[in-house]
């Protein structure tokens, strides 16, 4: 048992520090400006943004569409304390460099772009959390609408630059950055699912009226669970925007909430390694493995039919659907990734293997052997 | 009996035109065991729901361990509409309404007649759920894991009460591959988990073989004296009912016919007529 912790342990060491290898080496080479350096700080914030969702969603068991709202939230909070200040008078130029006139450092930034989102998630969960699975999947679908509107309302240009877009504020330079933010907030989020707290997250989903008889107050609860994943959404959010050197409120879409619900379904709903396997599929799949579906391609003198603009989301769509058929559960369905599994997988095939060279006769199930 | 655990007054449930409990006064005292029987239809689960803060009462007042925990009485629209019994007994008194979790932390624990176990998680973490309510560490603290000494407490309780309740090489068992009659059992044990002064079992044999039955009496035997617990109980099963009981209250139509030891109400006349129904001939 400890042998195995310990082997768990050093396997997990081992595995982060050949990601941090990889990681550096594209840091520091052309591969820096490559498609895969894209997909992978992209999948990196989404597995941060699908997390969090799946928190809400997967643990707690409250179907709630805010998602884009919150990453808004984050991503405007972030923009607007880390922009230069002598850089305001160009982003703002229709607001006279808005009223905004101090620039705060990347870290604290950050933590309170996430604030701001679960703030905003504690004024309107009081009402909405009262609502049940489709009501309140509506009820914040709604929010996150009104969001997008309030803030590019013309009255909140000095704050909001309006329906302008917001640039010009801190990045990151090394990739090492979304990595190591994501990986610092998953890691809290497991901890707390881990907690006594994500117990009765738990509860709630199984049993709301169970949990209530076993002293779970829910409203406490739902809105615990509601504020920490808006906060980590806020902080995706901001992320997101540093990735996208920009951060437009047109861009977060209720598209982009379905998305990261759709990631949370394929890797599993309740599973955290199925969120993140999932996130770095998708990005992945949509933005690079399928690319050459959209290039009209000439094998010989043959030219393939149907490839060219748009076929690209046809192929992905029905890779989507076939996932969903053949994986009822997700990738993962509630299971996580755990060495134990890994080994235990690799051991059959080694005996599987054995057997085979030595001429015993191969039994099923290759315990039986022993 | 001096001190109640449990104590209803006049307590009326009506539903619309249905006085579903009409008037209904009990008490469960110290380490009793009290059942609650009647035909189909007579407002068992009715008055259990209002017992357990399901739903607020339209009159009356309740009390564990003599602190009132509901009290109401009808107002405006509900006090013309009312058909039940003393509507000014306490229409001086505040209006009380804790909700399912408050009571729980006061000590009244409760299991479910259709089965409602947290189905995808493990045996353990079932019971764990239940000690979650007296846990003191913060939100933060917990998930910082800074409360260990705390969370191995509340592990080590756990484990202690699956082995009373024979539970314990199942632990990590999901909760619904288990067999009926041990669903019914992990049911009780997290029920415990709570710490409650009063267990609250709706229907506990609902569904089970004579032989499960009998083990289930003994079993309510053994956790009353091993946690010193008032227990209160709907049944249907007689034989356990007669078995186990040290007070009987009878309901017909949500009335309390009558009430006593089990065989004085086995003999009593109105009861019989509620169960085999009465000859209008004779």
């Amino acid at each position: 048992m400890k042998n195995k912790k310990t082997r768990n342990l050093i396997c997990s060491l081992l595995l982060a520090a050949v990601l941090v290898g990889v990681l550096l080496y594209i840091d520091n080479s052309p591969l820096k400006s490559s498609m895969l350096s894209t997909v992978l700080q992209k999948g990196a914030i989404y597995a941060l943004l699908v997390v969090s969702m799946n928190l809400l969603n997967g643990f707690t068991g409250l179907f709630s569409l805010g998602q884009a709202g919150f990453m808004l939230l984050g991503a405007y909070t972030y923009a607007i304390l880390t922009i230069p200040v002598d850089q305001r008078i160009n982003v703002y130029q229709y607001f006279n460099g808005g009223i905004v006139q101090f620039q705060m450092p990347q870290i604290p930034a950050l933590i309170l772009a996430g604030a701001v989102a679960a703030l905003f998630a504690a004024l309107i969960g009081a009402p909405v959390l009262r609502l049940k699975s489709d009501y309140l999947a509506i009820a914040t679908l709604g929010f996150a609408e009104i969001l997008r509107a309030v803030i590019q309302w013309e009255k909140l240009g000095p704050l909001t630059n309006a329906s302008n877009i917001l640039r010009k504020f801190t990045g990151y330079d090394s990739i090492l950055f979304p990595f190591i933010v994501s990986g610092v907030c998953i890691a809290i989020i497991v901890l707390l699912i881990n907690s006594t707290y994500g117990r009765a997250f738990k509860a709630i989903r199984e049993d709301e009226i169970a949990a209530e008889a076993m002293g779970i107050n829910l409203m406490k609860h739902k809105m615990l669970s509601f504020c920490t994943s808006s906060f980590f959404a806020g902080i995706g959010g901001a992320l997101l925007a540093m990735f996208q050197y920009n951060a437009h409120a047109k861009n977060f879409t209720t598209a982009m909430t379905y998305e990261i619900l759709l990631i949370v379904v394929i890797g599993g709903i309740g599973s955290i390694t199925g969120s993140v396997l999932g996130s770095f599929l998708y990005v992945a799949c949509s933005e690079w493995w399928l690319r050459f579906l959209d290039n009209p391609t000439m094998i010989g003198t043959f030219k393939v039919p149907l490839l060219g603009h748009g076929f690209r989301m046809v192929v992905f769509s029905v890779v989507i659907m076939v996932i969903v058929l053949f994986y009822r559960q997700g990738l993962m369905g509630t299971k996580e990734f755990s060495w134990d599994a890994i080994f235990a997988f690799f051991g059959k095939i080694g005996r599987f293997f054995k057997n085979l060279f030595t001429g015993k006769k191969a039994v099923k199930g290759g315990a039986a052997n022993e | 009996m001096s001190n109640p655990v449990l104590k209803l007054e006049n307590v009326t449930m009506q539903f619309g035109g249905v006085v579903a409990v009409d008037n209904l006064s009990m008490e469960v005292g110290e380490g009793e065991i009290v059942a609650l029987i009647g035909p189909n239809g007579a407002g068992k689960t009715t008055a259990f729901n209002v017992v357990t803060g399901v739903y607020a009462p339209t009159n009356g007042c309740l009390y564990l361990d003599g602190k009132p925990y509901l009290c109401e009485h009808p107002t405006g629209r509900a006090k013309h509409d009312y058909l039940g019994s003393d509507a000014e007994k306490f229409a001086g008194k505040p209006t009380l309404r804790k909700t399912p979790d408050q009571i729980t932390k006061m000590g009244l624990a409760r299991t479910f007649q259709n089965i409602r176990l947290f189905g995808n998680l493990t045996v353990f973490e079932n019971v764990l759920i239940a000690k979650h309510m007296h846990a003191k560490g913060g939100f933060l603290a917990a998930t910082f894991h800074l409360n260990g000494k705390e969370e191995a407490r509340m592990r080590r309780e756990a484990m202690e009460l699956l082995e009373i309740v024979g539970l314990a090489e199942l632990k990590d068992e999901t909760a619904s591959n288990l067999p009926y009659g041990q669903q019914r059992r992990l049911e009780i044990a997290r029920a415990l988990a709570t710490d409650p002064r009063l267990l609250i079992l709706d229907e506990p044999a609902a569904g089970m073989n004579p032989q499960e039955t009998v083990e289930l009496t003994e079993f309510i035997r053994e956790i009353r004296e091993q946690f010193n617990l008032s227990i209160l109980l709907i049944e249907h099963h007689m034989n356990l009912v007669m078995g186990i009981s040290d007070r009987i209250y009878v309901l017909e139509f949500g009335k309390l016919i009558a009430e006593g030891i089990p065989e004085a109400v086995q003999m009593d006349q109105r009861v019989i007529d509620a169960y085999l129904g009465v000859d209008l001939d004779a």
